[in-house]
């Protein structure tokens, strides 16, 4: 028996005595609950499971069953200490999950993007919240453009390596005034006799202090100079070496997912070789917007576990928690917001795994921006979804839903990053607007 | 013997997941199975594990396959390709239409069934969980030891091949202290909760997984029937247990264990 489990049982008892006796005013006090004896976990899953295709099933046990090992109180403590959940990570690698969209002939699984987004939601899902799917994140979709337009020789060195876990990557393109806005970044890779040298900064690069690896976007041509304004950036896949000259990292103290670090990162004629180089030089924007509906897929799958962990936290809590004589959630007022929840959080999958599909099957058939309305409407609905549902799960722990031990605060704090990255709530309200919609673009 | 190696069969059962509160059918005839998550029983998983690493300690006698084989419904399939994720060879997945809570065919039909297995695919070592969680019987490595006239080794915590020739060692926990036995091969051997600890299968085991062959056969096919000797009556719940009481002190305790005769 734990010890939050076994401090339950005994408040159990207490409760049987002190209903007899003088009641326990203290608000944010051990809170007396009714426990079914000995049972061990639910019958069933909260998330409704049919319509599932039989790999994200064995995805999700095979994950699951990685994940049990790392239990909430794993979590609670890399996010106090800020520590690495470097453990994690090197389980995940062992038994190749971090290979699971790439090709098959590179030491992946030659899954899709539809098993990827269930892996991402199992580990969220889990308790390992934001943290844990921040720690391999990159490493699953910064890669998929190197194995996509890669040479030889970055597919034979890199791949493999962060497959099996020896290398982590981490991605570099957002930068302090070039948030939203990509095409205007100005980290510039100016060409050498023997390479590039990189100046310039980047914001919100997870991972780089325990990165070896950097998949950096860099202008090499002046915006002034290029014919159109998608030209002009390149692709890298860069050494992240801080013995090396002109590199600097500076970790950022945030909201949630301590865990996992989040950086600035700064560069002064830092020097990298012309093999860095991935696809053609100038044509790095193209070659970037190729992964970027597949993370809104990802980030909206790590956002839903999130909101299904809390829902199933909250519904548990309002179950065992007795006041006036009952389980709170016998109350209309605690159960109502919840199931509302529940239906936002289902409404937000089934977006999802449509999204995620449609960008797997897509043969050419499916015009470019419909795979993009379906994958940034999947990311908006599931932030929204999950933001709902850790909030009510908060609340409807009442004072417990502050202190750590019971969770939920830690997924609030967490389910703030999908409704704000990789791209706002605003901007695919923009997007929507003007691709569906047909309203003049207001930027 | 045809080939001087090991040839493994590890029959294994889909049940439902250990960590599953079970609940009585209405019918009260047995365990509520519908909707419930199923996994591979534990002791099955052990040894699968089992069967694995004797292939991986690369001798003194090479595995030359590892056969896994599952009697039940459809879903069975699932269990099976688990297996062979682990490392099993090959499966075997007999069909045995489910009847409603009734627990599937009884052990001495699935140890006829292991039996005329083990002679059609020459196996020289068999190794079973030594139950399935479900029915809890224990019986079915016993039988089938029995039917083959093999020697058996119950419950193993260690099992070692010590030469060319199949001696095997293992070791098991009795009361009061850990016995060790010699025997040869072929033997049946039922595993135990500390033979090992079972892995995760890797994803590119899972994906390979898929390309094994999976053959499906029925009881018919190994010249058993699904004969049921034993009738199941009635299945209930333990009665509920009542909470304790507490006591203010060393005064209400005496009192209270006096109310109670026990002083």
């Amino acid at each position: 028996m734990s010890r939050i489990q076994w401090q339950r049982f005994l408040w159990s008892h207490r409760a049987t005595i002190s209903s007899r006796q003088s009641p326990c005013r203290t608000p944010i006090a051990r809170v007396p609950t009714v426990r079914a004896a000995f049972s061990t976990s639910a019958r069933r899953e909260l998330m409704e499971m049919t319509g599932f295709s039989d790999e994200q099933l064995t995805v999700r046990e095979a994950i699951s069953n990685i994940c049990s090992k790392f239990p909430n109180t794993y979590w609670q403590e890399r996010d106090q200490q800020e520590k690495d959940p470097k453990e994690f990570h090197a389980a995940l690698a062992k038994d190749g999950w971090l290979g699971i969209a790439l090709p098959e002939s590179l030491g992946g699984a030659g899954l899709g993007i539809s098993e990827a987004t269930m892996m991402m939601q199992t580990i969220t899902q889990s308790g390992a919240g934001m943290a844990g799917a921040q720690a391999i994140h990159a490493n699953v979709y910064a890669t998929q453009p190197l194995a996509k337009f890669g040479t030889q020789e970055q597919l034979e060195t890199t791949i493999p390596n962060i497959i099996n876990g020896t290398w982590r990557t981490c991605f570099g393109v957002t930068e302090p005034n070039t948030g939203l806005d990509t095409l205007r970044l100005k980290t510039l890779a100016t060409k050498t006799a023997d390479g590039y040298s990189v100046s310039g900064q980047k914001i919100w690069i997870t991972c780089a202090q325990v990165a070896s690896k950097m998949i950096l976007l860099a202008r090499t041509t002046p915006l002034e100079e290029v014919q159109k304004a998608t030209e002009g950036l390149s692709l890298f896949c860069i050494d992240i070496d801080r013995s090396h000259r002109g590199l600097d990292l500076r970790k950022i103290k945030k909201m949630g997912g301590r865990a996992v670090d989040a950086n600035e990162v700064f560069f002064d004629h830092y020097d990298i070789p012309t093999a860095s180089l991935i696809g053609q030089e100038n044509q790095g924007f193209k070659i970037i917007l190729h992964g970027m509906n597949a993370e809104r897929c990802l980030l909206a799958g790590e956002a839903l576990g999130l909101g299904y962990a809390a829902l199933e936290k909250a519904s548990q809590y309002a179950k065992e928690r007795v006041v006036f004589g009952r389980p709170i959630g016998q109350n209309q007022g605690v159960a109502h917001p919840l199931a509302d929840a529940y239906m936002k959080l289902e409404a937000a999958k089934l977006a999802t795994y449509h999204a995620a599909r449609l960008y797997d099957t897509n043969d050419g058939s499916v015009p470019f921006h419909s795979i993009g309305v379906a994958c940034n409407s999947a990311k908006y609905l599931a932030a929204e979804a999950a933001f709902t549902a850790c909030e009510r799960a908060v609340l409807a722990h009442g004072g417990m839903g502050y202190a750590m031990e019971y969770d939920v605060e830690r997924y609030l704090r967490e389910c703030l990053v999908p409704r704000i990255a990789p791209v706002s709530r605003e901007m695919i309200l923009n997007y929507v607007s003007e691709k569906v919609l047909e309203l003049p673009r207001s930027y | 013997m045809a080939s001087k190696g090991l040839r493994i069969l590890v029959p294994v059962k889909r049940v439902i997941d250990y960590a599953i509160k079970p609940r009585i059918n209405k019918a009260q005839t047995g365990v509520e199975t519908a909707g419930v998550k199923h996994s591979l029983n534990p002791f099955d998983e052990l040894s699968i594990e089992e069967a694995v690493r004797l292939r991986e300690r690369k001798g003194p006698l090479k595995v030359d396959s590892i056969l896994a084989l599952s009697a039940g419904g459809p879903k069975c399939a699932d269990t099976l390709r688990t297996a062979m994720a682990m490392g099993a060879d090959k499966a075997f997945h007999v069909e045995v239409p489910e009847g409603s809570g009734d627990g599937g065919p009884e052990p001495l039909t699935i140890a006829k069934l292991l039996h005329s297995v083990v002679e059609k695919e020459d196996i020289n070592l068999v190794l079973l969980g030594k139950q399935a969680i479900d029915g809890d019987q224990g019986q079915t490595g016993q039988m089938l030891a029995g039917l083959l006239g093999w020697p058996q080794t119950t419950q193993a915590s260690k099992v070692e091949i010590k030469d060319e020739a199949g001696t095997v060692e293992i070791t098991h926990e009795v009361d009061g202290g850990v016995e060790t036995l010699r025997t040869k091969l072929p033997l049946v051997i039922t595993t135990d909760l500390r033979l090992n600890e079972p892995r995760y299968a890797s994803l590119p085991n899972i994906m390979k997984a898929k390309k094994k062959p999976l053959e499906k056969k029925t009881l018919a096919d190994f010249g058993v029937e699904d004969t049921r000797r034993l009738k199941t009556l009635k299945v209930t719940e333990p009665p509920p247990r009542t909470g304790g009481g507490k006591v203010e002190d060393v005064d209400g305790l005496v009192s209270k264990l006096k109310e109670l005769g026990a002083l």
